[in-house]
This record gives C-alpha cells, structure tokens and sequence, in this order.
C-alpha cells in the first residue's frame, strides 16, 4: 500500500509517524466516548423513571425494563467494543456479510415478522424481538461505503483517476434501495425516512455530482407526490402522517400522541419535575414512552435544562463523528463515518422533532436512549465502527491507496 | 462526472467531499438549534399553557354530591327526605380490554342482575358517536368515566353484584341520594315542593363565571316550587376528591379532599295533616262534580281544574296550598321519561304541571264583591245605603240578569253580599261609572273600584316564595285600550269581510270603537265578570286582609332555613305590603254581612248544624261565567285566623260544589265533630299554627316546635 496523498496536512504524519505502532485504548476518541456514555446513563435512568409505574408493561418488577436496558447495553457495549477491535480489513471483508444478514433479516421480517403498531417490522427470536431495519441502516452505511471505497481503488490501482460517477451512484443506490424497499413493504415510513437522508447524505459526502444529488432530491419529491396524487397512501396514513402540523387530523392516534408528547414536556418547564416526578410520565399518557417519545421523559423530569444537555450530548456524538469523517484518511473511512453522521443526526432530529410536534410522528427510536434492543446493538455497533475509523486514522497505520489528504 | 485523469479533476472530487461535509456539519448544526428554539418554545414560553393541560388530565376532580336538604312541615314531618339510590355503571375501558366472548357473558350475567334488557345494556355503554350507537341510548359523556346503566337498583341486587365483584368485572356499584317523599298523612303537595332536574350546560357555564362552587357537573337544580325558590339553601356544596388519575383514567391515589356539606332544611309554614285535607276534600270535590249533572249545559260537569288555599290570616303564611290537577313528584326522580314529561306539558292532562292556585287565572265572580263593596264604602256609599236588587238592570241596549233571575226589592250591602246580588251591584257600578268616568275613551278617567281592587293587591304577583307566580289583571281602562291597540288590526281586517254573523258584528264594533270603557264593563267589573282575572291566592290574601284589618301581606310557604346542625340561618317572615286604605267601620261592616252569608246566605245550606256561634265563619261564594264553558265554583271564607278559598273550574255553583269541602276543612281546623269544637282533635295543635320552629335534635331527630308539643303525639 503506498500513499498516494495528493496533499497531505504537514502536521499531523509527523505526530502519527511516532506512534505508529501503538494499538491503544488511549487513542479512542475520549469526548465521543463520553458523550455515548452519558446518553447511555440518561437512556436507562429515562427508561426506568418511563416504565417503573406501568403496572401494565412491567407486570410488577418496577425495574424489568431497566434491567432489560442495561443487559442490552452490556451487550452493545461488547459488541461495539468487538467491531472497534477488529481490524480494518476484517471490517471490510465482514461488510457484504452484514449487509446480506441483514437483508435476509428484513426479507424474514416480512415473511414470519409479527406486527406492532401497524407495521411488521420485529422477528421472535426466543423470548427476544429483533428489528433487522435497525441493522439494515448500518449495513446500508457500510455497504455503500465498501463500494465507493472499492470502485475508486480499484480505479487507482489501474492508474486511472477515481471519480463518483453514475456507476457508482447507481451501485450505492442498488444497495441502498433492496433494503429501503423490503422496509418500505413492512411499511416502516420512519426508518425508511432516516434511511433516505443517510444514503443522500452518503451520496453527497462521496462526493458525486451535483446533478445526481438534484436529480435525486427532485425524484424522492416526485415520489412523494404521486404518491399522495395516486393515492398509493392512503388519506388516513396521510392524515397520520401530518397529524404532527393538526392533531384532530388522527385526533386517537398519531394525534393523541403528537398532543400528549408536548403537554408532557411543556410540562417539564425549566428544570422538569425531577426524575420520577414527571405526573404524566407516572401516569402513562404519552403512548410509546419508553421507546420512541423517551425524549419526553426527558422534557418531563428534567426541564429545559436537562433535555438541553441530552441534545448537546447528541450535537457532540455527531460533532466527533464527522470530525472522524473529516479526518479520515481512506474513503472506506470517511463515506462510512459521514453515513453514521447523518444516519444519527437525522434520526435524533426525526425523534426529538416529533416529540416536539415539528415532524412527523413516525416510530423511530433516539440513538443511544430508547429502550430497545436492535437499535442499542446497531448503534453501539456504529460507534464501534466510528472508533475504527479514528483508531486507524490516529495510528496512521494502514493508509490505504485511497487516502486523500 | 467527467472521469478526466487531471489532478484537479481527482482533487475536485475529494474537495467536494470535503465542503460538502462541511455542509452537512452546518446543517446538522441548524437542526439542532431548531431543536433548542423548539424545546424553548414549548417549556418556557408555553410551558404554564402545557402545565394546566397536564394538570387537568392527570389530576380529575371527583365530585361529592352532599344530601340535599329536607323540606318539613309546620311540625318538623318531612315532606320532602333523601333516600339512597344503587347505581350500576360500567367501566368501558375495563370492558373493552376483555375478548368479546367475555364481554357477552359478563353483560348477559348483568342484564339478568339488573333486570334490563342485554341490548339495551350493551347500547348504553356505546359512545355516540362511535359505530353502531344511536342518539338516545348511546353515552354522552367521558369515555374515561364509568358508564351508569342501570339505575335505582334494588340494594340486596346491588349489594349482591359488589360482593361477587369476580363474577362482574369493570362493574361498579355506587349509591347516589335522590329526593324521596315520605308524604305524611299521605299529602302530595307536589306544586308546593317543586322538582329537580340535572344542571344545563349554560346554568353551569354561568355558574362558574359567578364563581359558584356549589354547582357542578352532577349537580341537580330545582326548577319549580320550594326546591327552585329556595335552591341556594337546599342544594348544599358538594364535596371535592382530587385523585391522579392515569391515561385510562384509573385512580392512582388521592391528592386532597374536601368534605361535602349537607344543605340547609327549610322549614316551611304547611301543615301536612291540613294539606292532607285540603287536597282529599278538593280531589273529592272534583270528583263529586264530575258525576253530578249540569242543568246549564245539559251534561255533566267537567270540573276540569280547581284549587285551595288555606291561609293564615294573621300573618300571611300559607298553611296548606293545593292545586289540580297534579302529578307525583317521583316521575323526576332519577331522571324523568320523555314520556312522561309529555304527559306533563299536554293539554290532555290538562297541564299538571300549571299550580292553579298561584298560576291559574280566573274570573273571580261574585267573591269579588266584597272588594267592591270595599270600594263603594269608600266612595260615597254608606251602610245606610239601599239600592233595588232587581231580577234584572238595563244597561244602554243590554239586559244584565240577576242570578236566577231572583228579586230581593231594596236592600243594603250587607244583604246584598248574602244573596249575591248582581243587580245590586250593578247599579253600584254604573253610577259610579256615571259620576265620574261616562266619558268611555278617557283612560285616566277616576275608577274608584278599580283603585280598591289594586289596594286590596289584585293585578299584580303576590310576592309568594313560589316562582311562577302569574299576576292576574285588573280589566280598567287601561287594559282595555292597550288590548284593543294590540288586536285591532286583526279585527278591522276581519270587519272589512261581508257577513252578519257574530264574528264579524263583533269585529266592527270591535274595530271602531274596541277602546270604549262603557257602562257595561263598568257593570262587569263590578261583579268579578268580564275580562278581570285573580289567582286563587291573591283572592285568598285579600279575604286575609278583611279578616286582620286591612293588612296586606306577601304569603310565605317558608318559615325559616335552619342548617344541617340545628342552627337557624334565616327566618323567613311575610313581609307586610301595606295596608288596604279602607277605613275600620267599612271593613267591620263587610266583615259582619259576611259573616251572615253562612247563617242566612249563600253557604247557609251547607253550613247547617255548624257551630257557627263558636266558630265565626265569614263566606262569600262565587259562579264565575265564562264564554263557552260550565262557571267556575269559588268559595272564600275567613275567620280571625284562617282564610280558607276553594275554586273548581267548570264545576257549577260556589256553595254547590265547592261548600261541603270547605266545611269539611274547616271542621278539620277545629276539630269539629257534629256541633262540638275540641281544639284537641283539630289539625293544628291548639288549632293554631305553631309560632316557633321544629326542634332539631343532636341525633338528627326533627322534633315538633315546644309550643305545639302539649299535644300527643299521636298524629305524626
């Protein structure tokens, strides 16, 4: 592998090139670490306070979803630090086996999934309900990170200059859309909505034209506009849909929801009702608490000042991870951490805004603080591969033929 | 992208990266700030909004109906209790959580508990609204809160539903306190009491914009009779339980209460054992003149309406107060039936609802006489006075009849009141109507009869502590213009029509010269005829005014609210109108010749082997006629105490119809048997009305007032 940098930043071979050998826990990026770890801190403690006084949910053990929560972290945790620990190659050779699992798990969801809330998106595995979509966005992330990374140095290596063009465009977007449309089948409209800003923002980081990136945001328009004029949705789902702008649109469903979300924090005030104070948190009016409108607890019990910090811990996991992106010194590295990027961003934004009432109430859970267990390990998992990506950058060992700066 | 081998091209693309990673921080950056603008804008600047829309739903006010206050009689006997009714209700969420398989049995299990259909049962715990529910059955209110579907069930059937409480699921069984009449001595008094219906949206609208507390959403109002009058005291102020509720509107826990407290009893001037009486002796009447054969119109008497009212002369209370026909105040008990309230507003049923002694309006007939000759004692005529009591008088083209046609030559008033002799008293009329008012289209022109008849408070509301009260009308001068002003444009329009039937000869002169007050209503007036009409209980006030003296009082059915410890909160007294400005040697006189009418006069015959010589009744009596219809029976009589008035529309003769009943309760006043008063057997104790109140007693016990307890205690 030879370095083949148009311009490399003069500072930082020098400081790596001392350092080169050393595989340590000391090169992870700290802040993100922190951050995640302060997520996951106020995930379970908003999980517990959301679900201890559900006699309904818990069937008595006031700490049952605690306890769940924090078996699914040990669990992520070990599986992120297993994917931070792999090496680089190893990575890449285990992508496509991701990726195809978790296809295969999306086209079972659809064949023996059980259905939750309108959509069938949870496979029973023992006792345990998987959410193959969850993983479906990190292997979308991944695979088409692998493809950029292998279309342009293959072209390098045959000495040929490497460029996105439309063939790899169209090779992303393949990959991107047998998984978008096996979850649009389901239907899944909130996955399928992060799904769509990840691949245009994957698209658009691996640098493709302008034109394919007008062309596609003027398609996903046009899409959504027949569908509407066709009546492929139909005008409940719609109604659903934009419940979020007039809840009397779906006053019992995603209405309610919508309604309950706000009084539930604007409830909270300032500084919130304190943890397990929250009088509509205890007494169960906002549907979906301790999974997708989590964020509400927290709007609840720790006011204005609280979900502020949840925010800023979000705002510094996505800050650190497109710092990654930036510093990256293969395209492998940089596409996949930009897809993460924006994979969390979008979905925080997509959570946080419905419970907020400016988007859409669709079921897609906050990265790092629903309960729930597929999106725990995806995430997780994520992270691990963000530490990769910097652990590999920080080493300045392994630079690819596709490091760029 | 143009795949070119320069090094810009390659550099272009890795730039693009680059810049539009950037873009995607900037943008990532502006999301989140949104957020943050968001979340202000929710918990700061909305956040009080959000706070009393989180505290109303998570905290629900559950209301504590207090018991209603006790009507009582003069004695303490309660007219008016509470009893205690089981509500079934059924809890829809708890209901809809379980399988169909379970629900049908659970509602089958109930409806044969209950004893009500299945059908209705499972249409009752639809929401309207909802799939399959229709208007009427369907639930109205919270789809939180238990639905009520069957109610005043029998308590061993809802004590046996709360103790199998596994074998009724979402089933819940509560008690309420509705009103209950434990009608002592078997009395009705229905108009008297009044009813109760559930609150309106607006009254409580309004309610709240006053601040009143004591009405809420489950609140029931009086709406007529003593339960409207005096609701403020009756209703008491309910109770609060404030309870966290959860989202299915499950009670978490309680979070304060207030306690509800009990309302006022108000003590009231009726005496039940005369109300009894009274109402047996005018339902009787009514009954006897219904089988009893007019030789008038040739068929029986319809006797379709009637009243009494038992005065207390010398203060104005009101000690018994009858109208019919009536209706069982339970009907409202627990909600009323559209079926009976129909029956309630018909005229089938002749409007039982209508209080004819306080609402009803009549032509007053010949016990209107006394007023007048009230009135011409006053104004130039004197004791002395003689005047022909004619079988007959002409009135310009009109030949006004005397009753019967009968002749009694010159007399005075006092025996003209006696026989009741309208030529009498017509010529009364007209010569006053000569001396001072010949001039028919003068409005102001002086009446003096009618000034006596305003004196003595005819033409206006009584000022009795019954709402509804109609104000009668004096026919004067006034009224007549103001009628004709009003009707004239039909009738001149009717008299432009040819034809020379009644209708059109009355519609022209009508048209032309409706506005006239002649002679002949001068006539009419005078003799209680014409377009004059009294309630029963403004004619009973103003014989309650020739009995004391000339005090006109505002009747009072209450006499006191006294609170749930035994306290009294207000005392209740008739309040003195004023004095009939009719000089003392007048009203001694007419008090003498009435006192005539039963020993020689009209009521004579009914009045044999009474004794009178003990019991000093005064009588005047009355057959009021009216257009197109059998006449009206009136009876007044008085004593010093009591006033006792008694009319029966479409019944015949006063002393005919309405005279044995009157004895009949005047005996019971007195504890009359045959020739013997003993005061021991009368109704009132002493036959008197007690002066003081009831005695509460710390146990609850009402106990009769210290002034009426030297007599046994037996009639209770």
């Amino acid at each position: 592998m030879t370095v083949t940098a148009v311009r490399a930043r003069p500072t930082r071979p020098a400081r790596l090139d001392a350092t080169t050998t050393r595989v340590g826990a000391a090169r992870l990026d700290w802040l993100l670490t922190v951050a995640v770890a302060g997520l996951l801190a106020a995930g379970s403690l908003l999980v517990w306070s959301a679900t201890s006084s559900r006699g309904d949910l818990t069937a008595g053990d006031p700490e049952a979803f605690l306890k769940r929560h924090l078996v699914n972290i040990a669990i992520g945790v070990v599986l992120a630090v297993m994917v931070t620990a792999t090496d680089h190659r190893w990575v890449r050779i285990l992508a496509p086996l991701v990726y195809l699992a978790s296809v295969a798990g999306l086209v079972l969801v659809l064949v023996m999934g059980s259905t939750i809330n309108g959509s069938r998106s949870w496979i029973q595995l023992g006792g345990m309900s998987v959410q193959p979509a969850e993983f479906a966005k990190l292997a979308v992330v991944i695979g088409m990170a692998l493809l950029v990374a292998e279309r342009t140095e293959g072209a390098l290596s045959t000495r040929k200059a490497w460029s996105v063009g439309s063939v790899e465009v169209a090779g992303m977007l393949t990959i991107a859309g047998v998984p978008a449309l096996l979850i649009l089948l389901q239907p899944d409209l909130g996955t399928m909505l992060v799904l769509s800003a990840t691949v245009f923002g994957v698209i658009a980081v691996s640098g493709a034209g302008r034109a394919w990136l007008l062309g596609l945001f003027a398609g996903a328009v046009s899409v959504a506009f027949l569908a509407v004029r066709l009546h492929v949705l139909k005008t409940y789902q719609i109604d659903r849909f934009m419940a979020f702008t007039n809840p009397d649109l779906d006053p019992r469903g995603a209405g309610y929801n919508t309604t309950q979300a706000r009084i539930a924090i604007g409830n909270g005030g300032i500084f919130g009702q304190g943890l397990f104070g929250g009088s509509q948190t205890k007494a169960g009016f906002v549907p979906e608490q301790h999974t997708d409108f989590i964020f509400t607890v927290a709007g609840e019990e720790f006011g204005l000042v609280g979900s502020g910090v949840l925010i800023v811990l979000l705002g510094v996991v996505l800050w650190r991870a497109l710092r990654i992106a930036a510093r990256a010194d293969d395209l492998f590295g940089r596409v996949a951490a930009a897809g993460i990027a924006c994979w969390f961003g979008f979905q925080a934004f997509q959570n946080i805004g419905m419970c907020l009432g400016i988007m859409p109430v669709t079921g897609v859970p906050l990265p790092f603080v629903s309960y729930g267990g597929s999106s725990m390990f995806a995430t997780l998992m994520a992270l691990g591969l963000l530490q990769n990506i910097h652990l590999r950058t920080s080493h300045g060992l392994g630079v690819t033929r596709s490091r760029l700066r | 992208m143009a795949a070119t081998g320069s090094p810009r091209a390659r550099a272009s693309s890795a730039t693009k990266g680059r810049v539009r990673l950037l873009v995607v921080q900037a943008l990532v950056l502006s999301l989140f700030v949104t957020l943050f603008a968001r979340l202000w804008y929710l918990q700061v600047l909305g956040g009080e909004a959000y706070q009393a829309q989180a505290a109303e739903q998570s905290v629900r006010e559950l209301v504590v109906q207090p018991a209603r206050g006790l009507v009582v009689d003069d004695l303490g006997r309660p007219l008016v209790a509470n009893r205690t009714s089981w509500v079934v209700s059924i809890d829809r969420t708890l209901l809809h959580k379980m399988g169909q398989g379970r629900q049908d049995r659970l509602l089958r299990r109930l409806a044969r508990a209950v004893q009500v259909p299945v059908r209705q049962l499972r249409a009752r715990t639809l929401l309207c609204g909802e799939a399959g529910s229709e208007a009427g059955t369907c639930w109205n209110g919270s789809p939180y809160q238990p639905v009520p579907v069957a109610e005043d069930v029998r308590q061993q059937v809802a004590i046996s539903i709360m103790e199998r409480g596994e074998h009724y699921p979402s089933v819940l069984v509560d008690s309420q306190s509705v009103r209950a009449y434990p009608r002592p001595f078997g009395v009705n008094a229905a108009h008297l009491l009044g009813y109760l219906s559930p609150i309106t949206a607006d009254e409580l609208a309004e309610a709240k914009a006053r601040h009143d507390t004591s009405l809420r959403g489950a609140s029931v109002v009086g709406r007529s009779g003593l339960e409207k009058e005096y609701d403020r005291y009756l209703r008491g102020r309910p109770g609060y339980q404030r309870v966290a509720v959860d989202s299915m509107g499950r009670v978490l826990g309680d979070s304060g209460k207030v306690r509800a407290r009990a309302g006022d009893t108000l003590v009231t001037s009726i005496d039940a054992r005369v109300q009894s009486v009274v109402e047996h002796q005018l339902s009787t009447t009514i009954r006897t003149a219904r089988r009893t054969y007019d030789p008038v119109s040739h068929r029986n008497y319809v006797a379709d309406s009637g009243a009494v009212v038992v005065l207390d002369a010398t203060d104005g209370r009101v000690v018994a107060m009858a109208g019919s026909p009536t209706y069982d105040p339970k009907t409202w008990v627990g909600g009323i039936t559209s079926r009976q309230l129909k029956r309630l507003y018909s005229a089938k049923a002749r409007y039982p609802l209508l209080f004819r002694a306080t609402q009803g309006q009549f032509a007053p007939g010949s016990t209107w006489k006394p007023v007048m000759t009230a009135g011409a004692l006053t104004h130039g005529y004197s004791p002395s006075t003689r005047l022909d009591c004619s079988s007959g008088f002409q009135v310009g083209n009109r030949w006004f009849k005397n009753y019967e046609s009968e002749s009694y030559g010159f007399i005075g008033f006092d025996k003209a009141l006696q026989v009741s002799c309208d030529t009498f008293f017509y010529r009364v009329g007209y010569q006053l109507w000569q001396r001072y008012g010949s001039d028919e289209s003068d409005v102001d022109a002086k009446d003096p009869l009618v000034a006596t008849a305003k004196k003595f408070g005819f033409g206006r509301p009584t000022g009795v502590d019954l709402p509804g009260e109609a104000s009668g009308r004096i026919a004067d001068r006034h009224w007549k213009r103001a009628y004709w002003k009003a009707n004239k444009a039909y009738y001149c329009k009717v008299a432009t029509h040819p034809g020379y039937d009644f209708l059109h000869v009355f519609a022209r002169e009508f048209c032309a010269e409706g506005y006239a007050y002649r002679a002949g209503d001068a006539v009419n007036f005078v003799i209680g005829q014409g377009d004059t009409l009294v309630t029963p209980l403004q004619s009973a006030r103003a014989y309650a005014a020739l009995a004391n003296g000339g005090t006109l009082y505002e009747p009072r059915v209450a006499k006191a609210v006294v609170d749930p410890s035994g306290h009294v909160v207000r005392r209740i007294r008739p309040a003195k109108v004023g004095r009939v400005k009719v000089s003392r040697s007048a009203l001694h006189y007419i008090d003498q010749a009435l006192l005539g009418t039963a020993r020689t006069g009209t009521t004579a015959w009914k009045f044999m082997g009474f004794p009178l010589d003990r019991i000093h009744i005064r009588s005047k009596t009355g057959s009021a006629e009216v257009h197109g219809k059998q006449s009206t029976s009136w009876v007044a009589s008085y004593d010093k105490r009591y006033v006792v008035l008694m009319m029966v529309t479409q019944a015949g003769t006063g002393s005919g119809t309405s005279g044995p009943a009157v004895r009949k309760i005047w005996e019971a006043l007195y504890g009359v048997r045959g020739m013997k008063v003993d005061t021991a057997r009368a109704a009132l104790p002493g036959a008197t009305p007690p002066s003081g109140l009831p005695v509460f007693a710390r146990d609850g016990e009402i106990l009769p007032p210290a002034s009426s307890r030297r007599t046994p205690a037996g009639h209770r």
